[in-house]
């Protein structure tokens, strides 16, 4: 699409970072990985230990 | 000329009790009823200017009036401006009156701790070892919703028409950067068999395009017209259609980018581009599209995917911007959205793992993955719908949202003042300040005005029909300078 073409020119602070920051992208991408994985070791202790019954308790009025 | 978009969120928070007997209506009340022994004295909310039945497109359905006025609920207003209250069998809180995106945000996440604080105090009126459960969500996952609505200022003069068809293809596509994220499908017929995982948490919930229904056969566009201000000048686009949010940079973004959206839709800036085919049945396709590559039908014939006709609207906005400023929706708070917002696009167009910090659908999509791959899950294990409910649990022990990194944009401590004091750009702070004041001497409160006894007959009721009058800059040396309500009254030449 031609309007598309012409849109991305005035870079935000935080494409700036992104776009021209390629090894700080990848080392956030690294780092978010890296907090993914470290939650889901720990994320047995914090769900809730019967997962099926609490997600067939787990009803509500409908609202607006 | 545009107005400002003055602006606020509405959200019926999930609830549910463990260890003990209740219905949602009675935890609810009890829940709210905790907080307000330990902080406040109760002030009731006034209900005579209430009108949920008016509708925008210009005739009255008396009969929809009758769920929102029953008065024995729980109805309070804080100091902060905001009201808490029951409806529907949740507990909710309104946001005062905000100026800007950015002051939503920190009012929505003082709601938030509220609701958590309150969670704290139902306790003690509770049997040793029940609780009351609180989650910012919008969806049992068994065909319940409930809503997360926001409001908009807008011009009367502005015709609704315009407003419903030209604000409808970002109500649409919005989602792909604002979608808070659902594991499985609550269309009837359908499951997490063929949709394990989809982007809003509400979008299986519109039935129409335009109306004024909240609770079922939802619009996409709601017709209620209810300005709780003066209606011969303004409108409140009441949107229903929004998911609510965990990430505050979400909020952040839906209530920024929709103000501006508006602000061009009031200055006729935006134009027909982007109008949709068929409405309905794009929302849902795009909420079940978490790759983002399905396009949908345009009203021209073309077709375009959600994020294309997102960096159409975001094109347009900066147009907008050159050519009329946004100092309707806050000069440096609508360019930070705008950069904020291409800044979501690029990276939901380029590389998803960069948005996961900011974008819900997003982190709880990794989530969701990871735990399924390292435990080699079905779709349909209840463990993935249990993470998905678990990511809009309020208590902090359970909460997952609170462990998946999202970026913030409010400090504690302003989070912390927000629970008891108003905004000064709006209304809400001579609502607020006066509250604060003199508690026992205010009978009601409301939107749009305020009742006070002073002691003698008459009630005086202080209307408020202006959302910019009653500002810290109007009424604060005069709240200051009072020292009885009386005295105020006079002061005010009420």
């Amino acid at each position: 699409m031609a309007e598309r073409t012409q849109k991305q020119k005035p870079a935000p602070s935080r494409t700036e970072e992104t776009v021209e920051e390629a090894p700080a992208t990848s080392a956030s991408g690294e780092k978010l990985k890296a907090e993914l994985d470290d939650l889901l070791d720990e994320i047995d202790g914090v769900l809730e230990t019967n997962a099926e019954d609490f997600v067939k308790s787990y009803v509500q009025k409908g609202g607006q | 000329m545009a107005i400002p978009k003055v602006c606020g969120i509405e959200t019926e928070y999930g609830i549910m009790v463990r260890g003990a007997d209740s219905n949602p209506v009675t935890a609810s009340s009890l829940l709210i009823n905790s907080y307000l022994a330990v902080n406040y004295r109760k002030v009731g909310w006034d209900f005579e200017d209430e009108h949920p039945g008016h509708d925008a497109r210009g005739f009255a359905v008396d009969d929809l009036l009758a769920p929102d006025i029953e008065t024995n609920l729980v109805n309070s207003v804080l100091t902060n401006g905001a009201r808490y209250y029951v409806d529907h069998a949740h507990p909710e809180i309104s946001t005062p009156e905000c100026l800007t995106a950015l002051e939503v945000v920190r009012y929505d996440r003082a709601a938030e701790e509220i609701i958590r604080e309150s969670m704290v105090t139902a306790k003690s009126h509770l049997p040793e070892g029940a609780e009351i459960l609180c989650h910012k969500n919008n969806s049992d996952g068994k065909g319940n919703s409930y809503g997360c609505h926001e409001n908009y200022l807008l011009a009367r003069s502005v015709p609704f028409g315009r407003i419903v068809s030209q604000v409808t293809p970002h109500f649409v596509t919005r989602q792909i950067v604002i979608g808070a994220g659902k594991v499985g499908c609550e269309l009837p017929g359908m499951s997490a068999d063929d949709v394990p995982y989809q982007i809003s948490q509400r979008a299986d919930f519109f039935e129409e395009e335009v109306g004024l229904e909240t609770t079922l056969k939802r619009p996409i566009v709601n017709t209620r017209d209810e300005p709780h201000c003066d209606a011969s000048k303004y409108r409140r686009l009441h949107v229903i259609v929004g998911d609510a949010n965990m990430s505050e940079v979400a909020t952040y973004l839906k209530v920024g980018a929709t103000a501006i959206v508006l602000a061009m839709i009031e200055d006729d800036a935006l134009g027909d581009d982007w109008l949709l085919a068929n409405p309905v049945a794009a929302i849902r396709q795009v909420s079940h599209d978490p790759t983002l590559q399905r396009t949908v039908l345009l009203h021209n014939g073309r077709r375009a995917t959600a994020i294309e006709v997102q960096w159409g609207m975001l094109e347009r906005a900066r147009k907008y911007e050159r050519s009329h400023g946004l100092a309707v929706v806050g000069e440096s708070v609508g360019t930070d959205v705008l950069a904020r917002w291409e800044s979501v696009l690029t990276g939901l167009e380029s590389d998803r793992s960069t948005v996961a910090d900011v974008v819900d659908w997003v982190a709880k999509q990794r989530l969701i993955d990871g735990y399924a791959e390292r435990h080699s899950l079905k779709v349909t294990d209840a463990r993935l719908k249990a993470l998905d409910l678990q990511y809009h649990d309020l208590r902090p022990d359970k909460c997952l949202a609170q462990r998946v990194g999202l970026q913030t944009l409010i400090s504690d401590a302003d989070i912390a003042s927000a629970k008891t004091e108003p905004p000064t750009t709006t209304r809400a702070y001579f609502r607020g300040r006066c509250l604060a004041k003199w508690p026992a001497d205010i009978v009601a409160a409301n939107w749009d005005s305020l009742v006070f006894d002073i002691g003698r007959d008459p009630l005086r009721r202080v209307p408020m029909m202006e959302p910019l009058r009653g500002t810290a800059e109007h009424v604060a040396r005069l709240i200051d300078e009072s020292n009885t309500p009386a005295e105020l009254l006079a002061r005010l030449g009420a």
